[in-house]
C-alpha cells in the first residue's frame, strides 16, 4: 500500500469518528421526524459526493480525449466506480429516511427521479465499457459516456423539477438549519470527502498495477516468442 | 466538396439505400403499429382515460421504435466495410454526423407520420394537433442526434444492439419528460404559453445535445 493511501486511511479515520460523535452524541435530535434524521448526516454527505465523483469523471474524460494517457482514464473511471456506489448509497439511505416519513419506500418525486435517472446512466458506464475488450477503445467510450452522462444531469434535474416535489429543498446555507446540525453536517461532508480520496488512491493503484502488469505479460510473452 | 453538400450527400445515401432494401422502415414501423395494439391490450380504457394516456403511448412508440431504427444507422455502414469507405473518403468526421443524423431524423420523421394518424384512427383520439406536431418535431432532434452518438459507440462493442437501450433510454428522459407534459397540456386544452417552460427544455435539449455529439462523435469513429 503506497504512503498517500496510508495517510488517506487515517485521515479518513479520524473523521469518521469525530463525524459519528457528532451525529450520535453531541447533535440534537430534530424536532419533528426525531431520531431518523440523524440519516439526513450521511444522505446529504454522499449525495454531494457522488457528484463530485462525477463531475471527476466528466473532467478526466476530456482530460483523456486530449492527451490519450491512459492514466487519466484510470482517475476517471475511479472515480466513476466510487461514485455509483455513492448513487447506490443516496438511493437506499433516501429509501431508509422516506419509509417513515414519507410513508412509502418510494415516490416519483422530483429529486428521487433524478438520482435514479443518474444512477442508470453510470450503471451503463460500466457494463458498456465491460462489452469492449480494446484496452484504448474502452477508455475512449469510457470518457465520451462519462461526459455525455454529466452533462445530462442537469437537463434532468431541470426538466424533473418542472413537476411538483416533496423532497425539501436545498435549505443549509438559508438559517434553515441549527448552529451544531450545519458543523455535523460539514464534518460529515468533509469525513466523505476523506472517504472519496482513500477509496480513489485504492483504486486508481489497483488499475496502474493492473496496467503495468499486462504490459509485462506482453513483452515477456514477445520476448519468448 | 463543400461542407454541407457532403453533409446532405451522405443523408441522400441513407435515404436511396432504405428506399431501395426498406431494411429500417417496413418493421421499424410495423413495431411501432403493434405497441399500439399492445398497449390496448395492456390498458382496455375509457375515451377519456386513453386522452390522458395518449402522450404517454405516443413517446413509448417513439422511443422504442426510435431506438431499433437509430441502432441500424451504423450497424448498416458495419456490413461490407463501408464505415471504412466512409472514413477514408475526403469529408470531416463531424459532417458524417451530421448527415447520418438527418438520415435518422428523416426515418424518424416516417414514423410519426403514420403513429399519429393510426392512433388517431385506433383509439378514436385525435392527437393531431399543429402545437402537438411542433412539439414531436423539436423533440426529434435532439432525440436522434444524442442516439446517432450513442449508435456509433453501440456498433463499435461486442455486445451491439444491446447497448444503445442501455444507454439512450436514460439519457433521453428530459426530451421524454417535457414531450409527454407538453402534448398532455395542449390535448387538455392549453395553449402555447402553458407550454412555454418544456418548450425550453427541448430546445435546450436540442442545442445541447447537437453540439456534444458534434464534437465527440470524431472521438468514436477514429480507428
Amino acid at each position: 500500500m503506497r504512503r498517500r493511501t496510508l495517510i488517506a486511511f487515517g485521515i479518513s479515520a479520524v473523521m469518521i469518528i469525530v463525524a459519528l460523535v457528532m451525529v450520535f452524541i453531541v447533535c440534537p435530535t430534530e424536532a419533528t421526524m426525531g431520531n431518523i434524521q440523524r440519516i439526513f448526516y450521511f444522505h446529504v454527505p454522499v449525495a454531494w459526493n457522488a457528484f463530485f465523483s462525477f463531475f471527476v469523471t466528466f473532467v478526466f474524460g476530456i482530460v483523456y480525449l486530449k492527451t490519450r494517457n491512459p492514466k487519466y482514464d484510470f482517475i476517471a473511471e475511479s472515480s466513476a466506480k466510487i461514485g455509483l456506489v455513492f448513487a447506490t448509497l443516496i438511493l437506499l439511505t433516501g429509501m431508509i429516511w422516506a419509509k417513515p416519513i414519507w410513508g412509502v419506500w418510494w415516490t416519483w418525486d422530483a429529486r428521487l427521479t433524478s438520482s435514479l435517472v443518474m444512477w442508470l446512466i453510470y450503471l451503463a458506464y460500466f457494463i458498456i465499457r465491460s462489452y469492449i475488450s480494446e484496452e484504448e477503445k474502452k477508455y475512449r467510450f469510457g470518457s465520451i459516456i462519462g461526459i455525455v452522462g454529466f452533462i445530462d444531469i442537469p437537463i434532468v434535474a431541470l426538466s424533473i423539477q418542472l413537476a411538483p416535489t416533496t423532497h425539501p429543498k436545498a435549505m443549509i446555507f438559508n438559517d434553515g438549519l441549527h448552529g451544531t446540525m450545519l458543523l455535523t453536517l460539514l464534518l460529515s461532508i468533509a469525513a466523505m470527502f476523506a472517504v472519496y480520496f482513500l477509496f480513489m488512491f485504492l483504486y486508481y493503484d489497483l488499475r496502474t498495477d493492473e496496467y503495468e502488469i499486462a504490459r509485462m505479460k506482453k513483452r515477456l510473452l514477445k520476448e519468448n516468442d | 466538396m463543400n461542407y454541407w453538400k457532403a453533409v446532405f450527400a451522405i443523408a441522400k445515401k441513407d435515404v436511396i439505400s432504405e428506399l431501395r432494401n426498406r431494411e429500417i422502415i417496413s418493421s421499424v414501423l410495423l413495431f411501432a403499429v403493434l405497441t399500439l395494439i399492445i398497449f390496448h391490450f395492456a390498458f382496455t380504457a375509457d375515451q377519456k382515460t386513453i386522452l390522458s394516456l395518449a402522450p404517454g403511448m405516443l413517446w413509448v412508440a417513439f422511443a422504442f421504435s426510435g431506438v431499433l431504427s437509430i441502432n441500424r444507422a451504423f450497424i448498416s455502414e458495419k456490413e461490407d466495410n463501408c464505415m471504412e469507405g466512409l472514413l477514408a473518403s475526403p469529408v470531416s468526421r463531424d459532417a458524417i454526423f451530421l448527415g447520418k443524423a438527418i438520415g435518422s431524423i428523416v426515418f424518424m420523421l416516417i414514423i410519426e407520420i403514420v403513429v399519429f394518424p393510426v392512433f388517431t384512427l385506433l383509439y378514436n383520439v385525435s392527437v393531431i394537433n399543429p402545437i402537438v406536431i411542433l412539439v414531436t418535431l423539436l423533440a426529434t432532434i435532439g432525440f436522434v442526434s444524442i442516439g446517432i452518438l450513442f449508435s456509433a459507440l453501440a456498433v463499435n462493442t461486442r455486445a451491439r444492439e444491446m447497448v444503445l437501450p442501455i444507454l439512450f433510454l436514460p439519457t433521453v428522459v428530459p426530451l421524454i419528460i417535457a414531450a409527454v407534459s407538453a402534448t398532455s397540456v395542449i390535448l387538455d386544452g392549453g395553449k402555447f404559453s402553458d407550454i412555454t417552460q418544456y418548450m425550453l427544455i427541448i430546445v435546450a435539449f436540442d442545442i445541447i445535445f447537437v453540439t456534444v455529439p458534434f464534437i465527440l462523435f470524431r472521438y468514436i469513429v477514429e480507428e
